[in-house]
């Protein structure tokens, strides 16, 4: 509370630095401004600090961190850009329009620098289904998400769900967007030039999402619901219309700068395009075309109505382009040299305040303290779990419910569909493609969250890799508890180290990111488990290096490559059996990418015929899915896998990172052997493709039947969703 | 001889279609709906999408567009008109086409390749293709579950242009993505020559994309440029 506002929470040191830089004191425009501005879901105060600890850096790297998107240079005058956000406060309360402005407001990030987008991933995390709000949350989430994608022609092409107890009252909802663009008309969120002109593009500015910001800014409490309001209402349709228009305008010339209009609505893409362009900007409200009457200047200032772009030209000539295009704009001000952002009604002058005081708050400093993990049952002999019980975990199951009801095709790019490789894999214009992966486990990231952390930068780029890729860059997203409490601030910054040393290690940066706190439920106090969500990009060089998941040809040889360790914490195998403890899988950046460069060179040969990450489920999962899409199995001599003194269970379930099977055709086997032998990583030829998926051990065979694996695999999901299972 | 790709506001697959038949070398131009005029041109493909938003009723305002009337007046001149996913539904608001698209029995959007059943060689995208030919293609809608109350008097017109089936060339239910009446998923005009369907054949049109490695919506394209008498293959 501030000069008795209870709806301000800016601190009173912040008061002070406030007070000093302005030389005054703020009026309650201004105010609410410097509140929202200030709020750590715009400033990312407590984050900052942290966030420099990643390798931004590299020789593709076009726009690195600190802008609307990433961008890397993929060849031939082509660039990809690409951003990730969360949505999770108001998907947890209005699941629907949640998760649908989420997907709104990743495509404008991409938009605003140029791009056309062409793909968009989603990183999901719900409570169990057998909770009834899980299943609300999780169908109107997909629903919103697919509604949108779908209508604005921007096809969702990979992603993952996890569930697990502590989603349930805060579902997490990550997306991250791809976008395509000639190097040569990207647009930086700039206004540099005085006396640009500011054009306000797209939807009318309405009274919804106010506060939005500050809403994600704190915990969710029972009265969050009544929050309904500050969620935004997406329209994809008008959505369309905009990035139609905003590619016609931008090969006009005319644009000079772009930002859209996220958190913050029109006060944090005006301050911070006139502080990143070393300018100032003016606005006049009295020229906003508004949804409803009697708004104040305060509720315009604040607006986070959707499907609006702030455009900084050089020619009013521009506007011919949203006039063809039928997408409505307004005039609404200019860039000036004054450094200050000025809103103004008519003559009048209402607000006045330094951009960089906006745009730039201070950080505020955490402390970070090594929590005591308590687990319930650390030690014991795990259940035996078969085959089919963790297949029919919810979180291996198939997906299938999900990806369907998203069109993965639009854009005529998608190689790689959904559920047929370890990433999407979209066609570029320059005959490369483009691998897409999102990783992230809660489980390993609860128990150690600098293991969570590098261990989704190694899973995401080792499935980048299993289709071909040579790892680009990645993006995070980081979703925490309350970042005043000590330990849960530890989690987050050991999360970062680990993202950090592992783009370190396998040289591939970190071009952009997204933080999210106050992710837990005052009702039991409880934060959900870290999850540094990771997306990775991979370069795929040659179309020919595109490699499926699914077993191939009856006779094949398999192999797998890596060691297997006794490494079961956090692991789906454990989960199920009501363990919470035990050895987290370890994680070595050196290792990791001498398994990957191995893989890539093995591709390259093109000796390999198929190839599967081992991660959640470990090498038993693997195979068994390798099979399931193949509908072909394999006969594997378990014992010839490199490992030591593991049992039956320990072999199969193990989650050990830097792992990959791969089949070969038999003409190409000793190709591929003579080639891994070269790799230095361990590896051994385990078996052969055949028609039904059978471990050999000890003198003893185990048969999996596929049909049966299949549709147990397959049906988890739908009968939840579909078939009013409780 | 040039084919229009139609553009409207929220029109999704208009690129994808332009795409396909410039990869065929149709001559084909991208238009604004404001800006068309049928008498420049020999045949027009209307997109797929989501046009005006579907607010009302899937294609039920572009139906209502001068465009629109353009189109109509061309179907009169016998000029091949095909309507893909939200342009079937268009045609279909225009009352060139008989029958309804209604939602999905799944209450779903569905994405999914889906195998069709070429039902008659006489329209104008249909006739480099035989009876009984199956055709790999995806379909992507919300809408497209085919419904009319004249099946009967459609067969005995020769009407029917696509069917869902399996691989087995079976009209099964398994095979039938959104419910469709009898599993049919495209119908012609009585005189053959206006062609509305739900699967995405521009979305065939390129090998690499396809899961069969097959370019099976491409010879749509090409039986159209063929008819209008642009080349033959």
């Amino acid at each position: 509370m501030v000069n008795g506002r209870e709806d301000v929470s800016l601190s009173e040191s912040e008061m002070g630095y406030i007070r000093n830089a302005m030389g005054r004191e703020p009026n309650p425009l201004e105010l609410g401004m410097l509140d929202i501005m200030f709020s750590e879901h715009c400033s990312y105060k407590s984050s900052r600090p942290i966030l420099k600890l990643l390798p931004g850096a590299g020789k593709r790297v076009v726009v690195g961190q600190g802008y609307d998107a990433g961008v890397m240079d993929v060849d031939d005058g082509w660039v990809v850009n690409i951003r990730m956000e969360s949505h999770n406060h108001p998907s947890a309360i209005e699941p629907y329009n949640g998760a649908a402005t989420g997907i709104g407001g990743i495509i404008r990030d991409v938009l605003c620098q140029g791009a056309r987008p062409i793909a968009l991933v989603d990183s999901l995390r719900f409570g169990p289904l057998k909770s009834a709000r899980s299943r609300w949350l999780f169908k109107y989430v997909v629903k919103g998400i697919g509604d949108y994608g779908n209508c604005t022609g921007i096809p969702t092409v990979a992603g993952e769900v996890e569930f697990d107890e502590s989603f349930e009252n805060n579902c997490l909802v990550n997306v991250a967007c791809i976008g395509l663009a000639r190097k040569e008309n990207l647009v930086l969120a700039k206004a540099s030039h005085p006396g640009d002109l500011l054009i306000l593009v797209g939807g009318s500015t309405g009274r919804d999402g106010i506060h939005g910001v500050t809403f994600a800014s704190k915990v969710l409490t029972d009265k969050s619901e009544e929050d309904r309001p500050s969620v935004q209402i997406g329209d994809p349709f008008t959505k369309k219309r905009i990035v139609e228009g905003t590619l016609k305008a931008i090969e006009t010339g005319y644009v000079r700068g772009l930002k859209d209009l996220g958190g913050g609505g029109l006060t944090c893409a005006a301050s911070e395009m006139a502080a990143k362009g070393g300018c100032g900007a003016e606005i006049d409200i009295s020229k906003m075309h508004l949804r409803e009457e009697g708004m104040t200047p305060y509720e315009i200032m604040l607006s986070e109505s959707q499907e609006r772009m702030l455009f900084a030209v050089k020619d009013i000539q521009v506007t011919e382009v949203f006039d063809r295009y039928e997408t409505p704009y307004a005039v609404v001000g200019k860039v000036t040299d004054s450094k200050y952002l000025v809103v103004k009604h008519g003559e009048k002058m209402l607000a006045r305040v330094p951009a960089e005081l906006l745009a730039d708050p201070p950080t505020v400093e955490r402390r970070a303290i090594k929590p005591l993990v308590k687990l319930e049952k650390t030690k014991g002999v795990p259940r035996k779990i078969g085959m089919l019980e963790i297949l029919s975990s919810q979180n291996i199951a198939s997906k299938e419910w999900v990806y369907r009801q998203y069109d993965h095709e639009v854009g005529v790019r998608t190689i790689t569909k959904p559920g047929d490789g370890d990433s999407a894999v979209m066609m570029l214009p320059n005959e490369k493609a483009l691998a897409i992966a999102a990783d992230c486990n809660s489980g390993h990231a609860y128990l150690d969250p600098y293991i969570g952390g590098s261990g989704a930068v190694a899973e995401s780029c080792r499935n980048v890799a299993a289709t071909g890729g040579e790892p680009l860059a990645i993006v995070d997203c980081c979703n925490f508890g309350d970042p005043e409490k000590p330990e849960l601030f530890w989690q987050f910054k050991e999360a970062v180290k680990g993202i950090a040393d592992m783009c370190t290690g396998l040289e591939v940066p970190c071009i952009g990111g997204n933080v999210s706190f106050y992710n837990e439920s005052s009702g039991t106090g409880k934060a959900v488990k870290p999850c540094p969500a990771v997306v990775a990009l991979g370069l795929v060089n040659s179309l020919d290096h595109i490699t499926p998941m699914q077993f191939q040809k009856v006779g094949d040889a398999v192999l797998i490559l890596g060691e297997t360790h006794r490494e079961l914490g956090g692991s789906e195998y454990y989960r199920l059996s009501g363990i919470d403890g035990g050895e987290i899988p370890k994680i070595d950046a050196s290792r990791e990418k001498r398994s990957i460069d191995a893989v890539l060179s093995a591709i390259k040969s093109g000796s390999v015929s198929s190839c599967h990450d081992c991660s959640r489920g470990g090498l038993g999962v693997a195979l068994a899915i390798m099979a399931i899409r193949g509908g072909l199995g394999a006969t594997i001599e378990l014992e010839k896998v490199p490992f030591k003194d593991l049992s039956f269970e320990e072999v199969l379930f193990s989650e050990t990172h830097s792992r990959f099977i791969l089949t070969s055709e038999e003409e190409n086997v000793k190709a591929l052997m003579g080639l891994l032998e070269t790799s230095s990583v361990p590896f051994a030829r385990i078996g052969k493709v055949s028609t039904t998926l059978t471990f050999r051990w000890q003198n003893e065979e185990h048969d999996f039947p596929i049909d049966r694996m299949t549709s147990v695999w397959e049906n988890v999901i739908p009968k939840y969703m579909e078939g009013g299972e409780k | 001889m040039k084919v229009a790709v139609l553009q409207f506001p929220g029109s999704n697959c208009d690129l994808d279609a332009l795409k396909a038949l410039r990869s065929i070398k149709v001559p084909t131009d991208l238009i604004w709906h404001r800006e068309f005029k049928g008498g420049d041109y020999d045949g027009v493909i209307i997109p797929g999408g989501f046009a005006y938003g579907d607010y009302l009723r899937a294609g039920a305002i572009s139906a209502h567009t001068p465009a629109i009337e353009e189109v109509k007046e061309m179907a009169a001149e016998g000029k091949p008109i095909g309507g893909i996913c939200n342009g079937f539904q268009i045609l279909i608001e225009a009352g060139l086409l008989p029958g309804a698209l209604i939602e999905n029995s799944s209450m779903k959007f569905v994405c999914k390749w889906v195998i069709v059943k070429v039902e008659t060689d006489r329209t104008p995208f249909t006739r480099l293709l035989r009876r009984g030919q199956l055709m790999r293609m995806p379909v992507a809608h919300h809408q497209g579950n085919y419904f009319c109350k004249n099946l009967k008097e459609l067969y005995e017109n020769d009407q029917i242009v696509f069917r869902y089936v399996d691989e087995r060339a079976l009209p099964t239910e398994s095979a039938n993505p959104n419910g469709a009446i009898d599993n049919v998923a495209g119908v012609c005009n009585p005189e053959g020559n206006v062609v509305g369907l739900m699967p995405h054949p521009e979305r065939a049109s390129n090998a690499i994309l396809s899961p069969s490695g097959t370019a099976d919506g491409e010879i749509f394209f090409k039986s159209m440029f063929d008819y209008m008498g642009g080349r033959s293959w």
